[in-house]
């Protein structure tokens, strides 16, 4: 099959993907407005330490702050053939993709790695929604291919995260396929007794949601992440009413019985280690089990960044 | 009467001339206009054919969402027997938008499940439109684990504009039923047919169409957006889905290239909802066909089937 022979050797990544300090050291809070210095702001994973709003973070920066000493590798995805249906709207699709892929410096809206997570080795894959809204094309029904197949074939549990505004519509029929597809992924898992677990990020909607997202042995969402299959604009259309405060938000569906738990981001790694050893018959994590980064190397600490005064 | 599309307006003129000059001479007026209506009908058969013979996408979406086109209950009448309908989802409802039991195809038992639109306004109500909510896919899941228990093949009829979007259908885990259907369908050791009879709209067909063969009738869509929501979206403008309809790729045609369709369905001249008798019949030779053509494979080579189709269209395209 395709996704077998496609496979590439995994190549260490995170220590060539360190990305520079932003210049602009301040950051708004895009929920409460409060402007927050970004070294805090990072350090706390992209969560306000203001009004503990969680604003979007990207794989990379998720899965350095997720595996022990902020060190993963990366597991290669197969492309796809780029613009399946020669998709034209207003732009092309190779056009966006472009863009996608200069802003982002990603290939596409997932990434795949392997690591540890407090001396759990576990695979863990990322929806990217700054890459085209994390849309789900033929790559992410790739990606997730991938990390089940390796997953798998390491005997170690899946950690997905979730974050997609749905299907890719420049992927057209291509794009929806994916939910079958991506499905049958997650049958690999639980054949070979795998833990799956589905860590549901603002916003995880539409086919997304109605596939992957929602087949996992666990459901965690991060706090007032939007998760739903159909819009609330779209209903307030259909039903044409107010819909109430708080629907569809993570609080919400733990309340109606679709979700497992929602755990802060700040709290999310501790959690994931403590359920994956449980559900793998593993003893329990020792605190200060984990190795210690070393301060020298810049290239692998997660976080030392070198702190400038703040010039206001 | 058939209710005419705006493209068939001209067409609408012609046979309308026909119906009236042949209603004259049945009020008995002392004329024979025998040979006048022959020649209109001659001229609305060319056109016709011509109109058909080159529908474009968006054509192809409202032919496929013609209110007289057979529906699913007109399927389940002609094309099978003894059907016996199973209701429920034995948690919260019965939705009826999704029909769904036990019947006879060919003498066969088979479990048969569709979407039904309505065909008046009560009708339409009472189904939803044909929008299924959390509960009719639960009813479907628990008819096909039925199927995959007691061997029996189950044919899906799809025709849908997509899962309903409302308040309750949200809070009862919309998401979660049709990932839930679409993991049953790729589980059972069962022959699994979908026909997709109009409106193939979305993750709520996925729920049923995740099949060993996926037919399409010619005229029959399958997409992952409406056009006009697409247009809405991309174009910014939902009068645009003429062009949505052309780059979503969503007629049979253009999924038969791209392997997501495995056969396409003849239809009669100007549509199903011109002669539901062949269209039906057409469909049960289709069924049929594929019937014997899974008939070899046992449980484990269904299931592994199934899943290969599916793992696959990850490098399909146009060009490819
Ligand atoms: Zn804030």
């Amino acid at each position: 099959m395709n996704w077998i022979t496609n496979y590439v050797r995994p190549r260490i990544n995170s220590i060539f993907s360190r990305r520079e300090t932003p210049d602009n050291l301040w950051t708004k809070c895009t929920e409460c407005g409060t402007m927050l210095f970004h070294r805090e702001v990072s350090d706390n994973l992209n969560v306000c330490t203001s009004c503990n709003h969680h604003m979007a973070i990207t794989p990379r920066d998720r899965f350095e702050a997720l595996f022990d000493g902020g060190v993963f590798t990366e597991v290669d995805v197969p492309m796809p053939i780029a613009d399946p249906l020669q998709f034209r709207d207003q732009k092309k699709y190779p056009d966006r993709m472009k863009a996608a892929q200069k802003a982002t410096g990603e290939d596409d809206a997932m990434l795949v790695a392997r690591g540890e997570i407090g001396r759990t080795p576990i695979i863990a894959a990322a929806q990217d929604f700054s890459f085209m809204g994390g849309s789900m094309g033929m790559y992410v029904g790739n990606a997730i291919i991938a990390a089940a197949e390796e997953a798998v074939k390491l005997k170690r549990p899946l950690i997905l995260f979730s974050a997609a505004g749905g299907a890719r519509m420049q992927e057209g029929i291509l794009s929806l396929m994916q939910m079958p597809r991506t499905t049958v992924a997650i049958q690999m898992l639980k054949e070979a007794k795998l833990p799956y677990i589905v860590v549901l990020t603002h916003p995880t909607t539409g086919g997304v949601t109605a596939s992957y997202a929602m087949l996992g042995d666990v459901h965690i969402a991060e706090p007032n992440a939007l998760i739903c299959f159909a819009g609330p604009r779209v209903i307030e259309q259909t039903i044409r009413e107010q819909l109430p405060e708080g629907f569809q938000r993570a609080e919400y569906l733990l309340d109606h019985g679709m979700l497992d738990r929602v755990t802060s981001r700040t709290k999310m790694r501790e959690e994931l280690i403590a359920i994956c050893r449980m559900l793998l018959g593993m003893t329990p994590p020792v605190a200060g089990d984990l190795p210690a980064p070393d301060p020298e190397d810049a290239s692998a600490a997660p976080d030392t960044p070198a702190v400038d005064a703040p010039t206001t | 009467m058939t209710q005419y599309m705006e493209f068939e307006k001209p067409l609408a003129e012609i046979e309308g001339k026909a119906e009236e000059l042949r209603a004259m001479a049945r009020q008995g007026e002392d004329m024979d206009v025998s040979a006048e209506a022959a020649t209109l009908d001659t001229k609305a058969k060319a056109m016709l054919e011509e109109l058909y013979a080159n529908l474009t996408p968006w054509r192809k979406c409202q032919v496929a969402r013609h209110p007289e086109r057979p529906h699913c209950a007109d399927y389940l009448k002609a094309m099978f027997t003894e059907y016996t309908p199973l209701a429920g989802d034995r948690n919260f409802a019965d939705d009826h938008a999704v029909m769904g039991g036990l019947a006879r195809f060919n003498d066969m038992p088979v479990v048969v499940i569709g979407h039904e639109k309505g065909n008046d306004t009560k009708s339409r109500i009472d189904r939803n439109f044909g929008m299924a909510r959390p509960e009719g896919y639960r009813k479907a899941t628990r008819l096909m684990d039925l199927a995959g228990r007691f061997g029996l093949p189950v044919i899906t009829l799809v025709d849908t504009a997509g899962a309903y979007p409302g308040k309750g259908a949200e809070e009862r885990g919309q998401s979660e039923a049709i990932a839930r259907a679409t993991e049953k369908c790729l589980q059972i050791g069962v022959p699994l047919i979908s026909v997709i009879i109009g409106e193939g709209g979305s993750g709520g067909a996925v729920a049923f169409a995740t099949a060993n063969r996926v037919a399409m009738l010619e005229h029959s869509i399958y997409s992952v957006i409406s056009p006009e929501g697409c247009a809405s979206i991309l174009w910014k403008d939902s009068e645009k889905m003429r062009e949505a309809a052309e780059a979503l790729r969503l007629t049979a045609q253009d999924l038969k290239q791209l392997g997501v369709t495995d056969r396409i369905i003849p239809e009669p001249l100007g549509g199903a909802h011109r002669d539901w008798v062949a269209t039906i019949d057409a469909v049960r030779k289709e069924i049929a066909a594929i019937l014997v053509e899974l008939g070899d494979m046992d449980g484990p080579a269904l299931i592994a089937d199934r899943r290969k189709k599916f793992l696959d269209l990850g490098s399909k395209g146009l060009a490819a």
